[in-house]
C-alpha cells in the first residue's frame, strides 16, 4: 500500500522532496500567518470581558494545538522508523523535535503573557499550562536521548522508543492533570473563551492555525535538510551539492 | 551441511560503511579465520552473524537442528561473567539459561582441564585476565552447538593456553563442528583454514 | 534449575554479595524525607498536607537512583549478550530481572514506610492508602524506568539523562497515588484511584517487557 513511499527512504530522494515541498509550506506559512494575524489582531472584534488582550489566542491556541500534534507526528515518524527501518524516518523525527519544542515553548510563553492580565499572575498551575509544560519536558527527553548517542542510527531507534512511550502517555497525562487540577482548585477561570467562540473570531483563528501548520512544516523541512546533510556529509551527492553551492 | 548462511550483509557504523553486500556460507567441519585490519568490522560482522546486531541490509539464517542445544555459541570480547560470582556459579547460571544442567562434579572436571584447579570457588574478579578467559572458554564444553563464533579467543592467554584452545578447536572441527574466529596470530591448525579477509573501507 | 529461575537466583545471590546496593537507596529515601520537615517546618498539619506527595516524590527519586545500576554490570560484563543469545525470550528475562530488582530494592522502601508515615504525621487511614498505592504503583516505576535504563545502559553518562527522559512519564502515577492518600484523609472512598493505578500496572506489565528487550537490543547494536 505504501510502496510509493519507499523511494523516500533514500536520503537523496528525501532531500529532493524537501526542496519540492518547501515552497508550498512556506507560502502557506506566509499567507496564513499574515492574513490570520492581521485579521485577528486588527479587525476581529474585541472580547466583551477581556478587551484586546484576548487577541493573543491567535498565537496561543494554534501553537498549543499544534505542539501536541507535532509530538504525535514525531512519534509516528519514530514508529515508521522502527517498523520499516528507514533512516529518513528517524531523521524526520529528530527534525521535528526542536520545532515542536519551540512551538510548545511559544504556547507556554503566550499562555503566561495572557495569564498576567487575566489571572494577575504569570504562572498558575492550570491544567492546560501544566500538561503543556510536561509536553515540553517530553520533547527535551527525546532530544537529550538522541544526542547522547554517537551512532545516529542507534540514537534514532532509542529516541523513537521514548517518543512512543511519550505518545502513549500524552492522553493519560492530559486527563490526569485535568482531573488533578479540578480536584485541587475547583473549576476556575480557565473556561474563559472556551465556550462557543463567535464566527468573527473563529475564522481568523482557523486561518492562523493553517499558517502555523505551514510554519511548522517549513521549519521541519529546513531542519530535516540540515540533518540529512550533516549525516550524509561523506556521500558523493552531498559533496556535489555543496560544491555547486560554493560556485554559485 | 550448511550451518549458517548470510546473504548480502551491509553494516554501517557511525554512518561509515564497514562492509557491503557480503555473502557468507559456513559449512560443518570448517575452520574459518576472519582477518582484516583494525576497524574493518570483524567484531561487527561476528555480532551480526551471532544475531546480536542487526545488519543495515541482508539476512542471516542459522541451522537450528533439534540435536543441538543452541544454534550457535558466541564468545565475544566481553567475558560474560560477573566478578562477584565464582567460576562454578558463573558457569552454572549460564548453563541453566541455555537449558543444560551439568552436575557440579562435571563442572569441576571441566575447569580442571582448563587448568583452574583450586580457583573454582573464588570470585572471578580475583582471577588473572588469562584465567578469566579460560573460564569463559570453558563454556564450549557445556552446550552442543553446530557453530562457534569466537572473537579474539586468544586474548591474554599464555602459550600453553593458546595451544590448548587450538587443540579443542581442532577436535571440535574434526567432530563436524564449524568455527569462525578472529585472531591476530596465524592459526596453526591440523585442518585446512579458510581465510576470510575484510578490507578496510573508507 | 529452570532458565528463568536461574536468572532470579543469580540476581538474589549477587544482591546478597553487594548489600550496599540495597541499603543506599533506602538510606537516600529516608534522608530525603527527613529534609522536608526541616525545610518546611515541623507543624503537624503542614506535614500531613505535604506528606503523601513527599513520600511519593522521594520514592520516585530513590527508585531511579537504585535502578541506574539495574542492567549496567550485566551489560558491561557481556552477560546480557549471552542472555539475548540464550533460547529463552529476552522479554521474560528482563521482566524477571526487573521484578527481582523491585523485590530487593523497592520492597524495603515499602517496609520502612510506617516509620515515615509517623515522621510526617499521617493518620492511620492515610497510611493504609499510602501502602496500597506504593504496592501497586512502585512496580510501574520499575517497569517503565527499566526501559529508560535499558536505553541508556550503553552510554556512560546514564544518571541525569535517565531521570530526564522518564520522570515526565511518572506524573500521572504521582497524581493518582497522592490523591488516593489525600482522599483517605477525609475518610472518603479511594478505590477509584487505586483501580486506575492497577489498570496502569496491567498495561505496564503487558507492554514494557517487549519494549525493554527491544531497548536492550538497540543498546547491543
Amino acid at each position: 500500500m505504501f510502496v510509493w513511499l519507499h523511494p523516500y527512504a533514500k536520503t537523496e530522494r528525501a532531500y529532493a522532496l524537501c526542496n519540492t515541498l518547501m515552497p508550498y509550506f512556506l507560502s502557506a506559512a506566509v499567507l496564513g500567518l499574515s492574513v490570520g494575524l492581521v485579521w485577528g489582531m486588527l479587525f476581529a472584534p474585541s472580547d466583551y470581558q477581556q478587551g484586546d488582550s484576548f487577541r493573543i489566542i491567535y498565537i496561543h491556541v494554534p501553537s498549543a494545538i499544534l505542539s501536541m500534534g507535532t509530538y504525535v507526528a514525531m512519534a509516528i515518524a519514530g514508529l515508521v522508523g522502527l517498523v520499516w527501518q528507514w533512516k529518513t524516518a528517524y531523521m524526520s523525527m529528530i527534525a521535528m523535535a526542536p520545532v515542536g519544542a519551540l512551538v510548545c515553548f511559544i504556547s507556554l510563553f503566550t499562555g503566561a503573557a495572557w495569564g498576567k492580565p487575566m489571572w494577575g499572575t504569570w504562572w498558575i498551575w492550570d491544567a492546560r499550562l501544566t500538561s503543556q509544560l510536561i509536553l515540553l519536558f517530553l520533547y527535551f527527553g527525546v532530544m537529550a536521548l538522541y544526542y547522547a548517542f554517537s551512532d545516529r542510527q542507534q540514537a534514532g531507534k532509542a529516541a523513537a522508543i521514548i517518543a512512543l512511550i511519550g505518545v502513549i502517555n500524552i492522553p493519560i497525562i492530559h486527563y490526569s492533570v485535568e482531573w488533578w487540577n479540578t480536584l485541587h482548585q475547583g473549576s476556575t477561570i480557565t473556561k474563559i473563551g472556551k465556550p462557543s467562540i463567535a464566527p468573527s473570531m473563529k475564522w481568523p483563528l482557523l486561518v492562523s492555525i493553517a499558517g502555523f501548520m505551514g510554519l511548522i512544516g517549513t521549519l521541519t523541512l529546513m531542519q530535516l535538510k540540515n540533518v540529512i546533510i550533516e549525516r550524509e556529509l561523506h556521500r558523493p551527492w552531498v559533496k556535489q551539492l555543496l560544491s555547486q553551492q560554493e560556485t554559485k | 551441511m550448511d550451518v549458517l548462511i548470510a546473504q548480502s550483509l551491509t553494516c554501517v557504523k557511525q554512518d561509515r560503511v564497514l562492509f557491503s553486500d557480503l555473502d557468507i556460507i559456513l559449512r560443518a567441519g570448517e575452520l574459518v579465520h576472519l582477518t582484516g585490519p583494525n576497524g574493518a568490522g570483524k567484531t561487527s560482522l561476528l555480532r551480526i552473524l551471532a544475531g546480536l546486531a542487526q545488519p543495515e541490509t541482508g539476512l542471516v539464517h542459522t541451522n537450528s537442528a533439534d540435536t543441538y542445544d543452541v544454534p550457535l555459541l558466541y564468545l565475544g570480547h566481553k567475558l560474560a561473567q560477573n566478578k562477584h560470582l565464582s567460576a562454578i556459579e558463573n558457569l552454572t547460571y549460564w548453563s541453566a539459561l541455555h537449558r543444560v544442567n551439568p552436575s557440579v562434579e562435571s563442572l569441576y572436571h571441566i575447569l580442571a582441564q582448563y587448568q583452574l584447579v583450586g580457583l573454582e570457588d573464588l570470585p572471578t574478579g580475583q582471577l588473572s585476565a588469562g584465567q578469566q578467559r579460560r573460564v569463559s572458554l570453558a563454556r564450549t564444553e557445556l552446550v552442543q552447538a553446530p557453530l562457534w563464533i569466537l572473537d579474539e579467543p586468544y586474548t591474554s592467554l599464555d602459550v600453553t593456553g593458546v595451544s590448548f584452545i587450538q587443540t579443542r578447536v581442532d577436535e571440535y572441527v574434526s567432530r563436524g563442528g564449524c568455527v569462525i574466529m578472529t585472531s591476530h596470530q596465524a592459526l596453526s591448525s591440523s585442518h585446512l583454514v579458510r581465510e576470510l579477509v575484510l578490507e578496510y573501507q573508507i | 534449575m529452570s532458565p528463568l529461575y536461574s536468572v532470579i537466583h543469580r540476581d538474589f545471590t549477587l544482591a546478597m554479595r553487594q548489600k550496599a546496593d540495597i541499603f543506599q537507596p533506602l538510606t537516600f529515601f529516608v534522608l530525603v524525607i527527613t529534609l522536608f520537615p526541616i525545610g518546611v517546618g515541623p507543624a503537624p498539619e503542614t506535614l500531613q498536607k505535604i506528606g503523601p506527595g513527599v513520600i511519593w516524590v522521594a520514592a520516585i527519586l530513590s527508585a531511579l537512583l537504585g535502578m541506574e545500576r539495574l542492567f549496567r554490570d550485566d551489560f558491561n560484563d557481556g552477560v546480557l549478550e549471552q542472555m539475548q543469545l540464550s533460547n529463552l525470550s529476552l522479554s521474560w528475562i528482563m521482566f524477571a530481572k526487573v521484578m527481582t530488582h523491585w523485590l530487593l530494592t523497592i520492597v524495603p522502601l515499602i517496609l520502612i514506610s510506617p516509620l515515615l508515615a509517623l515522621f510526617l504525621n499521617l493518620t492511620m487511614p492515610m497510611y493504609w492508602a499510602l501502602l496500597a498505592t506504593l504496592l501497586l504503583g512502585t512496580p510501574i516505576l520499575s517497569l517503565l524506568g527499566s526501559i529508560a535504563v535499558a536505553l541508556t545502559v550503553g552510554l556512560q553518562k546514564g544518571g541525569i539523562l535517565l531521570s530526564l527522559i522518564i520522570i515526565p512519564v511518572f506524573i500521572p502515577l504521582l497524581i493518582f497515588a497522592t490523591s488516593a492518600v489525600d482522599t483517605a484523609l477525609f475518610g472518603l472512598n479511594y478505590l477509584p484511584q487505586l483501580a486506575i493505578i492497577a489498570a496502569m500496572l496491567c498495561i505496564a506489565m503487558a507492554l514494557t517487557p517487549m519494549a525493554m528487550s527491544y531497548a536492550i537490543k538497540v543498546s547491543h547494536q
